[in-house]
């Protein structure tokens, strides 16, 4: 009997759509499924339409437009970061297997990164003088990858949470210590030390795909090659992961991380499932490993460092961690948001933009969005008024560049010659009232929000777009958090993580 | 001979600050279970702090106050510093998440931990700091102090050593002996049934961080007085302290302190007499294991879960 003939049972509706959680649903998931039913009108059936589709018409959507990015964009620039957010994508993906699935902290996650890289710069570089074909190494590096990520997964039969999560930290920690002193090992130079391995094959024998030499760099610039390789290589992963995570296997990943005791009381070899996920997730990284060293015909102990695993982890758990969507989403709003930082003058738009549009989100169109805002601007003119009758010279505004928004803030925001102390009594003040932000409600904090924003500006100004390198890591930082505590979902998460 | 004495010194300054940063954790971990990655980056502060004060009450080599009050007050206001960031870390980015999932809070602590680190880069640079100890009363501190056979050993060792363990013991009279000390040891065994007894859970909680992060910030000065710090030492410290509360059992007071020793002295040992690249390698191996095969460890009890 195929599925067309076997009789419906005859069900009233009401009860094949259960109004509270269902078995194994979050309850949260469950309320935001009644909001988004009743949301009504043209947008609510778009949504609905948008929402039938099927994953891999998504996908297939997804992987169209980045490949059509160079057609739009011939910066080398542009296409580079294209390249590195797609494969942060591939990193995402690996890491959401071990956190978003199987519900296991894994710090160690960036050492797998790393090892995949330092593995194909060993077996094609000048270091030994190996040179395996591209077709031989990548599955070399991914099965080691693999191997390893089943070995660092065995204390995962002993340990559980936050044990777990230090020790992995503790074997990323040992990873940076071999691969920092390599050059002295029993001897022999394997690593290159704090030099690295500079001689990756790059132009002469580059990687190579079905015959095809790909150098790294193609007249000068950033070879659009690598971003097709990279994108093919996401999108293989991607449905095989989904292929995997719709099995018997992603099902019993899912019952382990919900509740690994009930899932090992019904029988499910939950030590076996455990390492099933690192090592999913170390074969990716590793995979990912191997582009990387490829691209940058090189690698160097400090790129597999802490502040590259916060960077992933801020990805997947933004997008919503255990969403395959969500890692796409979250690598590209992080990546983009990171490259845009890098730059003052962007910094500058992002900056405005992002406050003004969270201003909007809260406050819609009402009349305390317009206190805000207004009160915003005017006390900013106040201050600079005052400010610049009893000391002109140290109210020169922003003096790089000529734009509209710079010109407007020339008379709005204060920028002292010299901050002295003022850096670090601004920015521990900026701090201390956006905390006290989150506390108060109503007319308070419209109150508050005014002298905030306007501090916000002078910090924004004075301090952090003189060390993007620092609020970078910062914002990402500030994002966990937030993320954690206002919707521990993320963008496109379907259910929280747990972790016991 | 010599070797073994000045290493078992070193073991034993380095071992009182691990000890320092270990008992903040075993307070947290002890009542919300909660592994509170910031903690080193508290410590991290509280060493800046103190860096501060030396700056304000004139540097090192021109202090305008005694040097023995100089000490005290960087000590006390670092002290006080951290209690103070420890509490907003607290109530700000834990508390929101007290019900939540156990990774909910573990990330808010990473995030948190990040967001110090850069947050002191962005004000005081990457660059390391010195407290330039040496110069502290003309190089006295440095070269009084007694000999045992050719190594002398500094008075300004004794002063860190005897002062940690002065705080450590304080700490365990405050939780032993104490009203307040009673309700933290109530909360760490059962929340639940602590709070149906009338214990104010939160006072309780914050009171754990106040004390966690007051001896992180002692451990940073007495940390900076002895090699130079930066903002990235709050991490590598943090991992040692949590394993060092790990192997003397989380929970327990003299269980830090012996891990925090029994730490200090692995650290001091291989460095001294294996090899100073591979000293990082040798102590987290020992931890790893300690933490497989080991994780009651000495003085704590299993935990049994419950279904």
């Amino acid at each position: 009997m195929t599925d067309a003939e076997r009789p419906t049972p005859n069900v009233p509706d009401s009860l094949t759509e259960p109004a509270g959680p269902a078995v194994g649903q979050d309850e949260w998931v469950a309320r935001h499924a009644e909001r988004r039913l009743l949301r009504g009108g043209r947008l609510g059936a778009v949504e609905e339409r948008l929402r039938a589709a099927p994953w891999w018409a998504w996908l297939t959507v997804f992987v169209c437009l980045a490949a059509l990015l160079p057609v739009g964009f011939s910066s080398g620039y542009v296409r580079r970061v294209a390249f590195d957010t797609v494969l942060y994508m591939l990193l995402a993906l690996g890491l959401n297997v071990v956190v978003g699935w199987g519900g296991l902290l894994d710090l160690g996650y960036i050492a797998f990164y790393g090892l995949g890289a330092y593995c194909y710069a060993l077996l094609s570089s000048n270091q030994f003088d190996v040179h395996l074909p591209t077709v031989a190494t990548v599955p070399i590096v991914v099965v080691v990858g693999a191997v390893a990520g089943w070995l660092i997964g065995l204390p995962s039969w002993r340990l559980s949470g936050d044990y777990l999560a230090i020790v992995t930290l503790f074997f990323f920690q040992i990873f940076i210590v071999v691969v920092t002193n390599g050059d002295h090992l029993f001897g022999h130079n394997v690593t290159g030390g704090s030099n690295g391995i500079g001689g990756v094959d790059a132009n002469v024998r580059p990687f190579n795909l079905f015959g095809h030499d790909l150098p790294v760099a193609h007249s000068g610039s950033f070879n659009v090659a690598y971003l097709y390789v990279v994108l093919a290589f996401f999108a293989v992963v991607f449905v095989l992961l989904r292929f995997v995570n719709e099995s018997r296997i992603g099902r019993a990943w899912r019952s382990l991380r919900e509740d690994p005791l009930a899932a090992e009381l019904m029988g499910m070899p939950v030590n076996w499932l455990k390492l099933l996920a690192f090592s999913f997730g170390a074969a990716v990284a590793a995979l990912s490993g191997t582009i990387f060293a490829a691209l940058n015909a090189g690698v160097f102990p400090t790129t597999f460092a802490f502040p590259l695993l916060i960077t992933v982890y801020t990805m997947v758990i933004l997008g919503g961690s255990g969403s395959q969507a969500g890692v796409i989403v979250g690598a590209i709003v992080v990546n983009v948001l990171l490259e845009l930082l890098r730059d003052a003058g962007n910094a500058r738009y992002v900056f405005y933009a992002l406050i003004v549009l969270a201003l909007f989100g809260v406050y819609r169109l009402s009349v305390r969005l317009a206190v805000v805002l207004g009160g915003t601007i005017a006390l900013g003119f106040v201050v600079h008024g005052i400010a610049s009758a009893i000391a002109k010279s140290n109210v020169d505004g922003p003096a790089n560049g000529e734009n509209w928004l710079i010109d407007g803030l020339r008379h709005w925001v204060i920028v002292p010659r010299d901050l002295g102390p003022w850096k670090q009594i601004t920015y521990v003040a900026l701090i201390g009232v956006i905390l006290l932000l989150t506390l108060v409600r109503g007319w308070w904090r419209v109150a508050l929000l005014v002298p905030t924003l306007y501090l916000a500006a002078f910090v924004w100004e004075n301090v952090m777009l003189t060390a993007p390198e620092a609020t970078r890591f910062i914002i990402l930082g500030a994002i966990l958090v937030s993320v954690m505590i206002a919707r521990p979902s993320g963008i496109l998460g379907e259910r929280r993580v747990e972790i016991v | 001979m010599d070797d073994f004495i000045q290493y078992t010194i070193n073991a034993l300054t380095l071992g009182s600050v691990y000890a320092l940063i270990a008992l903040g954790y075993s307070l947290v971990y002890g009542i919300l279970k909660l592994l509170n990655f910031a903690h080193g980056d508290v410590f991290m502060v509280g060493a800046y702090i103190g860096f501060g004060m030396l700056n304000l009450l004139g540097g090192a080599t021109s202090p305008v106050v005694p040097v023995w009050l100089l000490l005290t007050i960087m000590v006390a206001t670092a002290m006080a510093g951290c209690a103070v960031i420890g509490v907003a870390i607290e109530r700000f980015a834990y508390r929101p998440l007290r019900d939540a999932p156990r990774i909910a809070p573990l990330i808010s602590a990473l995030g948190v931990s990040f967001f110090l680190t850069y947050s002191m880069q962005l004000l005081f640079g990457a660059e390391q700091r010195d407290y330039n100890a040496f110069s502290l009363d003309n190089g006295v501190l440095f070269l009084k102090g007694f000999d045992i056979g050719n190594v002398r050993v500094p008075l300004l060792r004794i002063v860190i050593i005897s002062s940690a363990f002065v705080l450590m013991i304080s700490l365990w009279l405050l939780v032993n002996r104490t009203r307040t000390g009673k309700a933290m040891r109530a909360t760490s065994f059962d929340r639940e049934a602590a709070a149906m007894m009338g214990i104010d859970i939160d006072r309780v909680i914050r009171f754990a961080f106040v004390l966690g992060s007051a001896l992180a910030g002692a451990a940073g000065v007495m940390f900076a007085l002895r090699a130079p710090a930066s903002v990235t030492i709050g991490f590598v410290a943090g991992l040692k302290g949590f394993t060092a509360a790990v192997i003397g059992g989380i929970g327990s007071i003299p269980g830090a302190m012996v891990g925090g020793l029994m730490l200090g002295f692995a650290e001091s040992f291989t460095q001294g007499y294996v090899s100073t690249r591979w000293s990082d390698l040798a102590v987290f191996t020992i931890l790893i294991l300690f933490m497989l095969f080991l994780p009651q460890s000495l003085f704590g009890r299993a935990d049994i879960s419950k279904v």
